[in-house]
């Protein structure tokens, strides 16, 4: 498609934010440390304390890049989801995707005593938590598409995926109510979500998968805006709508479970941020709705982060509980002010 | 049309279309045996039911034969992949588009998908093809519009203007003038009888607006429950096909007119 307008002064205010946003995110946190001394440390000037150094290298730095990677596979997630459904209100969550991340997850921490108490001792790897996760989310996904084909109505497909919520959060009560209780603070405690968590070890690996996600997101801008014409005009433009949507499907789960693993179901990102990228861009091209999908979820989620440090206390706040209370009035301001949402 | 010699670019043999439930059949029609001749304007008519839908359904590959065959170019449909099919015939359908952000260039830029490489990038070729198809339908004036701000009758025209920036030989329309008014159901099929004349395309619609269609198109399809037949408008007249297409209490054919006409009351 041609963009015929260009987009560039929109892009060159969101980097600049982005950056902006980046360094205010380390200098935040419960020690001050001067801006230049971060840029010193970051730079790998030696003369700098320890301690600070500590705190910028193996706390802040991994968190703020964590919030990147996170903010823009969630949203782009969304955004694909919102395109594939050719519905607004379609997201991770929504779906039930995020709820099929948390059974893989539950059932690998919580299950481990539920089913016999083998693992019991054993802290989990961000590994296995990953592979669970990214299990959960895919398997989810899956019979919500397969429920998408036989029902081929939009309303139905949202109800399902929320059907799939309610019952994979039924069979997680269950696992909670015959587990040790240390399991379930695991539990609940991956559940609040954060972005703190996550080592440079299991940094690169999130980084790899998100890549890799966003990498396939930008092959199938193509599929993706020509489902703006619906399916049937899709097919008749020679799109092949099983291996798209089977391509999709897979980008989104890759993305969705990868995050969700790391960082627990972080909510409204992935359905807010689509929208918010949306406005400020006012188009439906995915060529370059995706970059700016990307760029505007790094962002949300750099303040949701910062917002969640509360500046200069000792207090963290679930990351969670800030994405919705954000989340969740942007979303009702938009319906509001523009009375529609895009897909 | 005066073409010395016709040719046919789209034939049925032995056509049965319909739904396949289970293990069992579900036969809308049978023994369908029609010719589409190049560069014509032909009309698909019938009443409310017929199985119009499902004949152009199958037609254009969204859906298989119970049995017997569709040749297009003498080559039977089901050897042609979507992708080819996508440059050979283009369609205008019925279905709504979803609430996107899409501008009236971007909506027809997409008809260039089949020639465009993996990120839709629109070259020389495809942009001069796009600005053809707006110049084509007389809509210059909208092409910056978002299409959800177009009536009706605008986004008609610019879903043709798609169709033809596809540039396929055949272009499928499935009901064009569905919610227009009597001004722009003229203009539309008057747009279309322009573009076979001037661009040499197949143009095949379906259409409930018959009078208008027995005095614009070059030939018809009547589809009956129990009988199918193509042909030259005129031929079509002359064979008393259009006698029983409806049932005589209301509606009846005058044959001198060549239109139907509302029975007057006794």
């Amino acid at each position: 498609m041609n963009t015929h307008k260009t987009y560039s002064k929109q892009f060159v205010i969101l980097t600049g934010l982005l950056i902006i946003l980046f360094i205010l995110n380390i200098s935040v946190g419960s020690v001050s440390i001067p801006t230049k001394d971060i840029f010193s440390i970051i730079l790998g000037d030696e003369s700098i304390k320890n301690s600070w150094k500590d705190i910028i290298l193996t706390i802040r730095l991994p968190k703020a890049i964590t919030a990147i990677l996170i903010g823009t596979s969630l949203s782009i997630s969304g955004l694909l989801m919102q395109t594939l459904f050719r519905n607004p209100l379609a997201g991770p969550f929504v779906l039930g995707i995020s709820s099929g991340a948390s059974l893989g997850v539950a059932l690998l921490i919580l299950g481990s005593t539920a089913f016999g108490g083998y693992f019991l001792t054993s802290t989990f790897s961000s590994w296995s938590i990953a592979i669970a996760s990214s299990i959960g989310s895919f398997l989810v996904l899956s019979a919500v598409i397969i429920a998408a084909n036989k029902v081929k109505n939009t309303m139905s497909i949202l109800i399902i995926g929320l059907m799939f919520g309610s019952f994979t959060a039924a069979i997680i009560s269950i696992l909670s109510y015959f587990s040790e209780a240390a399991q379930i603070q695991q539990y609940i405690f991956w559940s609040f979500g954060s972005l703190g968590n996550l080592n440079w070890n299991e940094l690169s690996v999130l980084a790899g998968i998100s890549l890799v996600g966003i990498l396939f997101s930008l092959l199938i801008i193509k599929p993706l805006n020509s489902f703006l014409l619906g399916e049937n005009y899709a097919k008749s433009l020679g799109i092949n709508i099983k291996q798209s949507r089977v391509l999709i499907l897979l980008i989104t789960s890759l993305l969705t479970g990868a995050t969700t693993a790391f960082s627990g179901p972080i909510a409204f990102v992935g359905l807010a941020v689509p929208h918010v990228a949306k406005l400020i861009f006012t188009t439906s091209n995915h060529k370059i709705l995706i970059p700016a999908t990307a760029i505007t979820g790094a962002i949300v989620l750099l303040i949701c982060d910062s917002i969640a440090q509360l500046p200069t206390s000792e207090l963290i706040l679930p990351i969670n509980a800030i994405t919705s209370l954000f989340g969740a009035p942007i979303v009702i301001w938009l319906l509001i002010r523009k009375k529609k949402l895009y897909v | 049309m005066n073409k010395t010699t016709i040719h046919s670019i789209i034939k049925t043999k032995d056509l049965s279309i319909g739904y396949q439930q289970k293990k069992q059949q579900l036969i809308v029609a049978k023994n369908i045996n029609i010719t589409i001749n190049q560069a014509t304007f032909t009309a698909l008519i019938g009443k409310n039911g017929v199985g119009k839908s499902t004949l152009l359904r199958t037609l254009t590959k969204v859906q298989q034969p119970l049995s017997g065959n569709v040749y297009l170019k003498n080559k039977s449909i089901s050897a042609y992949s979507h992708k080819e099919l996508a440059t050979e015939l283009s369609l205008v359908l019925t279905d709504g588009l979803p609430e996107s952000q899409l501008t009236v260039f971007e909506l027809i830029a997409l008809g260039r998908q089949p020639y465009t490489n993996w990120i839709d990038k629109l070259q020389a070729n495809d942009i001069s093809k796009i600005n053809w198809a707006i110049e084509q339908t007389e809509i210059t004036h909208l092409k910056d519009k978002k299409f959800y701000e177009l009536s009706d009758g605008q986004l008609q025209r610019v879903m043709i203007a798609r169709a033809l920036a596809q540039d396929t030989e055949i272009i499928i329309l499935d009901e064009p003038t569905a919610h227009l008014d009597m001004h722009h159901t003229y203009k539309i099929f008057l747009l279309l009888k322009k573009l076979v004349a001037t661009t040499g395309k197949t143009i095949l619609i379906s259409t409930h607006q018959i009078n208008l269609a027995l005095e614009l198109v070059d030939e018809l399809i009547v589809m009956k429950s129990n009988s199918i037949a193509s042909g030259r408008t005129q031929d079509i007249i002359e064979s008393n096909a259009l006698e029983t297409l409806f049932p005589k209490d209301i509606l009846r054919f005058n044959k001198t007119l060549q239109q139907f006409t509302v029975n007057k009351k006794n």
